[in-house]
């Protein structure tokens, strides 16, 4: 679709009603948004916005509409596939500046909030009274609220506690129309359609969420946790099955290879067992009494599964320094490495010894190092491919491996991304998990919101000429996955 | 059982090639549930595709064909001691996890645990072309492409005839005790929210004729910490106390021509409704039965003043509007959503509302 305006007269329109610092249109003022956390695309936008209201936000939808200018939203900019890379011809849209808490209610335990407060602001203001929110994605310092909801983010506890999706009650969100809905309610359900799920997930390409309200959770009395280590991986996916085969929901279940437990072990000494093939960490949390029986089942289970060693956190300070390795896991592969490419599948948790040794196996038919975390509650793998993008090609061979990672995930009857989202990155794979038919459903639920595409066009869902030629390719060229096919 | 989703394709082609409305119907459990379909339709029945695909009790999955009872599933799930934590209602023997997922009703443990939709992880379904398409998948976390699989939960039929199901389970609680205690409404109200933001345990509340019947699941020490906290006489037959709110089988619910179901903010002060209220999920269900009949449009702005809605949940007459309306703008997004799913108009037409 061809914009029907230039970037000069739409800056002149947005600075009618925002500030000139809110809307940025000179090259070095739209470096910083030229890439989110997948730092290997990047692309500078036409303009920047930067409002502070809903009324702005609407403003903005309504302006780029009439112009038929691509819009996409981006909030703290921590994602990881590419969600909010900007579209050459289009506004990017920082949410950012729209982070005020808007009410705590202890009582309902809700708090509405604008999209770019952080996750972590959230369970820091709820704290004082005795609540938190549930879903902590290991970037939840950084990370906004808002685009938890476009990525339907999970982390480390979301076994027992839920993803996004079941911590949110109520959204109000711009459309393309710059209509303003309420999806959603201060109820536990609404009528109609489920839009509150179909929001959830969808990368921005449905509306502009500009307030959520969330559920706060009471904080758990006590949490304590068991570090195993095990010289098998199998015999670690084992011992995961016979904790939830016992009837346990632990809190957090976490697993690492020796080369993750290595990297992080020398950044944070957690005192992890270095010779263990991996590490499992395993929480248990609730009321004191409580946690104390489970605990010493998961260590019963755990010795009963093949476990080398088992240590139970004494106290909330060696809690805390358990999960700092694993949650320390990507920084410490950007130490061991000048690059690393994070994966994002998930599969059923009885294939993670197969698809690990096809990962290996992979590793060696590459030359290329990879380290791999395993949300193991939920069967969410993370494979970190360490490279050096300054090596001629190497990112090519990464991206490879990775979309070879993938296909094993499809084939294991599992997904190819599982908190991390689609975006830029692995729409080709979307080709792979769905069907023509499948695929046309997500277009027509695009189109029932945005009919004309503005909304982050060209992520989260492939064209089905894309796919037509990427599947082509895949047949004729074996190997030539990513061949180069037009990105943007 | 292939030859059967091709015969139930053919229907919907059929149907649709002659623009004649379907009626999908199984157990016929949940018939008196949603308005009317709108014009003389054929039945649709896939009672016939039954039975668990899949079950690993230890990846805490199962997927189910929707003809499979309800009954069935359950006690399956039991016999490895897992269940379906968010408690759907059958409403009759016949139910079938088809039918109670495109309802997508939840029972005593939502407030806990979660709604149906919390709990399906992926759909199979064919959509109103015939079209065989499977979204969401059998893993817990999965963002690829839109979540169809929550949104054909509950929309009752009308975007598309539900195949396969595949659900969460969750371990059976070690121990589940219940309480009662005497109480007046508006402190039930208070204390049902407050109890909510402690780690209680609390799996399931009912205020009604001015007794809190309360229960607890867990471990057997977090069940007994929680109930010296809370107080409250252990009752005997707590069990058959929950079913019969889950399936409606309390006096209470027969005790009226007409009942309504109010989901409002769980601290909504009690309504001014004459008669009797019973309320769940810690203060967001509150069901009125009535015999005096009142104005719809009174109980929706009723609702809406709570922040939540009204459903004409049993006793409906011809021509009466069961769900609450829709702000216009969502209107137009569910009308866009039918027509693309089902772009001849032909699946359970008028179920929830006109055009959709």
């Amino acid at each position: 679709m061809n914009p029907v305006i230039n970037s000069s007269e739409l800056v002149a329109k947005l600075r009618t009603f925002l500030p000139s610092e809110a809307v940025l249109h000179e090259t070095e003022d739209l470096r910083p948004y030229e890439c989110d956390g997948l730092s290997a695309y990047r692309q500078a936008p036409m303009i920047v916005a930067l409002p502070q209201t809903e009324d702005e936000v609407a403003e903005i939808i309504r302006i780029c509409h009439a112009a038929k200018t691509p819009v996409v939203a981006r909030g703290a900019g921590t994602g990881l596939s590419g969600g909010a890379l900007p579209h050459a011809e289009g506004v990017l849209l920082s949410l950012a500046k729209l982070k005020r808490i808007l009410e705590m209610d202890p009582a309902a335990r809700t708090a509405r909030v604008q999209p770019g407060v952080r996750n972590l602001a959230i369970s820091e203001a709820a704290a004082p009274y005795g609540l938190y929110y549930a879903p902590d994605p290991s970037s939840q310092i950084a990370c906004s609220i808002g685009g938890n909801v476009a990525e339907n983010s999970g982390g480390v506890h979301c076994l027992k506690y839920g993803l996004t999706v079941h911590n949110i009650l109520k959204l109000r969100v711009v459309t393309i129309d710059a209509e303003i809905l309420e999806i959603g309610g201060e109820s536990l359900d609404s009528p109609g359609y489920d839009l509150l799920a179909l929001m959830t997930g969808s990368e921005g390409m449905l509306g502009i969420v500009t307030e959520v309200t969330v559920k706060l959770t009471p904080r758990p009395e006590k949490a304590q946790v068991v570090m195993a280590a095990f010289d098998d991986i199998r015999k670690a996916g084992d011992a995961v099955a016979n904790v939830i085969g016992a009837g346990i929901i632990p809190a957090g279940m976490e697993m690492m290879d020796k080369i993750t437990t290595r990297a992080v072990e020398e950044y944070v000494h957690a005192g992890y067992n270095l010779d263990a093939a991996a590490i499992l960490l395993c929480e248990s949390d609730g009321a004191a009494e409580e946690v104390a029986e489970e605990i010493q089942r998961i260590d019963e289970i755990m010795n009963m599964s093949g476990a080398t060693e088992t240590r139970t956190s004494r106290d909330e300070a060696e809690r805390l320094r358990f999960w700092a390795g694993r949650k320390a896991a990507f920084p410490a592969a950007g130490r061991i490495s000048p690059d690393y490419y994070c994966m994002d599948g998930t599969i059923p948790r009885k294939s993670l010894a197969s698809v690990l040794s096809g990962i290996e196996a992979l590793s060696a038919e590459y030359g290329l190092r990879c380290m791999n975390v395993f949300h193991a509650g939920d069967g969410n793998l993370h494979p970190l491919i360490l490279y050096d993008a300054n090596r001629p090609g190497e990112l090519k061979m990464t991206e490879e491996f990775g979309a070879k990672i993938l296909q094993m995930c499809i084939q294991a009857g599992g997904t190819i991304t599982g908190e991390h989202g689609v975006g830029i990155e692995k729409i080709n794979e979307m080709c792979s998990q769905f069907k023509t038919g499948e695929l046309e459903i997500f277009h027509a639920v695009k189109a029932a919101f945005d009919p004309d595409g503005l909304l982050n066009p060209g992520k989260a869902v492939p064209t089905l000429r894309r796919c037509a030629e990427h599947g082509a390719m895949h047949v004729h060229q074996g190997k030539e996955k990513f061949a180069e096919l037009p990105r943007f | 059982m292939q030859y059967i989703i091709d015969q139930l394709a053919d229907s919907i082609r059929a149907a649709a090639g002659h623009k004649v409305p379907l009626c999908i119907r199984s157990g016929g459990s949940k018939d008196f549930y949603g308005n009317r379909i709108v014009g003389q339709a054929d039945v649709l029945d896939p009672t016939a595709y039954a039975g668990i695909v899949d079950y690993e009790p230890t990846e805490l999955v199962v997927t189910a064909r929707a003809g499979t009872h309800l009954a069935d599933l359950e006690a399956e799930l039991n016999k490895h001691g897992q269940m379906l934590a968010f408690e759907p209602p059958h409403f009759g023997a016949a139910a079938t996890l088809g039918g109670s997922v495109a309802v997508g009703l939840s029972g005593p443990r939502r407030a806990s645990a979660g709604a149906a939709r919390d709990f399906v992880l992926g759909v199979r379904m064919l959509d109103g072309r015939g079209d065989d398409l499977r979204f969401g998948g059998q893993v817990m976390k999965n963002v690829a492409g839109y979540d169809v699989s929550r949104l054909m939960t509950g929309s009752m039929g009308t975007l598309g005839l539900l195949l396969e199901v595949s659900l969460k389970v969750l371990p059976l609680p070690a121990m589940e005790i219940t309480l009662r205690m005497p109480m007046k409404e508006s402190d039930a109200i208070h204390r049902m929210n407050l109890w909510a933001g402690k780690p209680l345990s609390i799996s399931a509340t009912c205020f009604y004729d001015d007794e809190l019947t309360l229960r607890l699941s867990g471990a057997e020490p977090a069940v007994r910490a929680a109930h010296a906290k809370l107080g409250g006489e252990e009752i005997d037959d707590g069990a058959d106390f929950w079913k019969s709110v889950r399936e409606q089988t309390h006096p209470f619910f027969q005790s009226g021509k007409t009942l309504w179901r109010l989901s409002i903010k769980s601290t909504a002060l009690p309504l001014p409704l004459p008669g009797k209220q019973l309320i769940e999920w810690g203060g967001a269900l509150r069901w009125w039965a009535s015999d005096a009949g009142m104005d719809a449009e009174a109980l929706h702005i009723m609702a809406k003043a709570a922040s939540g809605h009204a459903t004409l949940f049993r006793g409906q007459e011809v021509d009466a509007t069961v769900f609450h309306p829709l702000a216009p703008g969502m209107m137009r997004i569910h009308r866009r959503l039918k027509e693309k799913f089902d772009p001849m108009g032909i699946l359970n037409p008028g179920r929830m509302y006109p055009q959709s």
